[in-house]
């Protein structure tokens, strides 16, 4: 080790700006941290293109590291193969759901050949209540306020809440 | 890094751009291993980026247009996630032009420092904000069409096409929900939301035939792998089609497509005048303020 603290355990304390309660690595982000001679390279994976905290995310990833003693730091982008909810790890499925959001079921498979089939009408599996593991719920919103949520309210305990939706 | 107090943050001592200080964001594609395929041209390969990025800019400005004016706060939502959506697609391509044609140009210069004649997006997109049928009907067009091109374009001979279609198949595919949900929903509803629903079909079809009548830089990009053909797209396109109308009740509109001038369209640099409205308010602060931050 040449730097003073390992650099992917730092790298993995990070924390994405919009889910506070995850950290990159629990988001599935952070791909690769690479360390030579005190230089650090680190590889994310954007959730969305259009992402805002992408820039955010690149900057506290700096930051972190040159307080952990690194004074070279690289982060560099990687957008094949693109960020999918199935990269999200069991910590952060489970830090999700503590937080009030509903993790995100299995990601569907885009087809490698043929047209990507239309669901039309209400094909969507029903997504647990957070709060009372009701699955009589209901989407009010395929978007919410962020690119990667949707919105949903529970018919049990009446309560809305937030799903990471399937990427 | 997380801070107590937003200012503290933004004045942070320890320098680096931070997002929406200065909106320095610097290179969106910095850091990505992006050779350009020897055997393509560059100044094609940019032409062809900023075709599909234009198309992109040039819809989400539109969509950012119904901010406050969405007839729902779930709406409202949507609407500008999509276009932030495009609009991270549209950075990405015109990053992307500059690279290939080897000027440099970043994607602000793209974006607010070309003239008219130099945008390349189809004219669908440039329409003014109609009612909320009629971007209903845009946001159906353009987002079956452009999932259907995204979807060939994953195999592109260009790493970061490749990567952008790939990335893009996944959120187009939720626009193309999104816009197909209220299709059905207006078209199968009441009396009076199925004429507004027919109009704003009706309004924007003329724009359809442009969307697959190929330039010769997609045709000769399309040769080398690199590019979709437009024009292999239009099957798919109606049979998706077909599926929503069926749902909504509604019949297709028939209206001829529009005329081009002298065979040239928006590939070309050719648009219609709501064009020019659109380009004066999105450059009117980086025209007037040349190289300000904030």
């Amino acid at each position: 080790m040449s730097g003073p603290v390992d650099a992917r355990a730092v790298a993995e304390t990070v924390t994405d700006p919009e889910l506070p309660m995850l950290t990159l690595a629990d988001l599935g982000v952070l791909r690769e941290v690479s360390e030579h001679d005190g230089r650090v390279a680190v590889t994310i994976t954007p959730t969305y293109t259009g992402c805002p905290a992408l820039e955010t995310m690149r900057d506290d990833l700096r930051h972190a590291l040159r307080d952990a003693g690194y004074r070279e730091v690289e982060v560099r982008l990687a957008l094949r193969p693109p960020w999918t909810t199935d990269w999200i790890t069991p910590a952060g499925r489970r830090k999700l759901a503590e937080a009030g959001i509903a993790p995100p079921a299995a990601a569907p498979r885009t087809p490698s050949a043929g047209p990507i089939p239309l669901a039309l009408g209400s094909t969507v599996v029903a997504v647990p209540c957070p709060r009372c593991d009701s699955t009589d719920t209901v989407e009010l919103s395929r978007f919410s306020s962020t690119a990667c949520k949707a919105l949903y309210r529970c018919r049990w305990c009446h309560e809305p809440f937030e799903h990471v939706k399937e990427i | 890094m997380s801070f107590d107090n937003a200012y503290e943050a933004l004045a942070d001592a320890d320098d680096d751009a931070r997002w929406a200080y200065g909106m320095d964001c610097g290179d969106p594609l910095s850091g990505l291993d992006d050779p350009i395929p020897s055997d393509v041209d560059g100044d094609d390969l940019a032409a062809y980026c900023l075709m599909l990025g234009d198309d992109a800019l040039v819809m989400s400005h539109r969509l950012q247009q119904w901010c406050t004016r969405a007839p729902e706060i779930e709406d409202e939502l949507a609407i500008a996630n999509i276009g932030l959506d495009l609009l991270g697609q549209a950075r990405l391509l015109l990053t992307r032009a500059g690279h290939a044609d080897g000027s440099g140009r970043t994607e602000d210069d793209y974006a607010y420092l070309r003239d008219e004649s130099e945008f390349r997006n189809v004219r669908l997109v440039e329409a003014a904000r109609g009612d909320f049928a009629q971007l209903a009907a845009t946001l159906l067009v353009f987002s079956t069409w452009r999932l259907a091109l995204l979807h060939k374009l994953t195999e592109s001979g260009d790493p970061v096409l490749a990567a952008v279609a790939a990335k893009g198949v996944k959120e187009v595919a939720y626009h193309r929900e999104y816009a197909a949900g209220w299709v059905i929903r207006l078209g199968d509803g009441t009396d009076y939301s199925r004429e507004r629903m027919l109009a704003g079909l009706a309004e924007v079809w003329p724009w359809v035939g442009e969307l697959f009548t190929p330039h010769e830089i997609e045709v000769r990009l399309a040769r080398f792998g690199v590019a979709v053909d437009p024009s292999t797209l239009r099957a798919e396109f109606d049979a998706v089609l077909a599926g929503v109308f069926a749902a909504a009740t509604v019949v297709p509109p028939e209206a001829p497509a529009m005329a081009t001038v002298s065979g040239r369209a928006g590939r070309d640099g050719v648009h219609t005048e709501a064009m020019g409205y659109l380009i004066a308010e999105l450059q009117h602060v980086a025209r007037a303020y040349p190289g300000a931050t904030w």
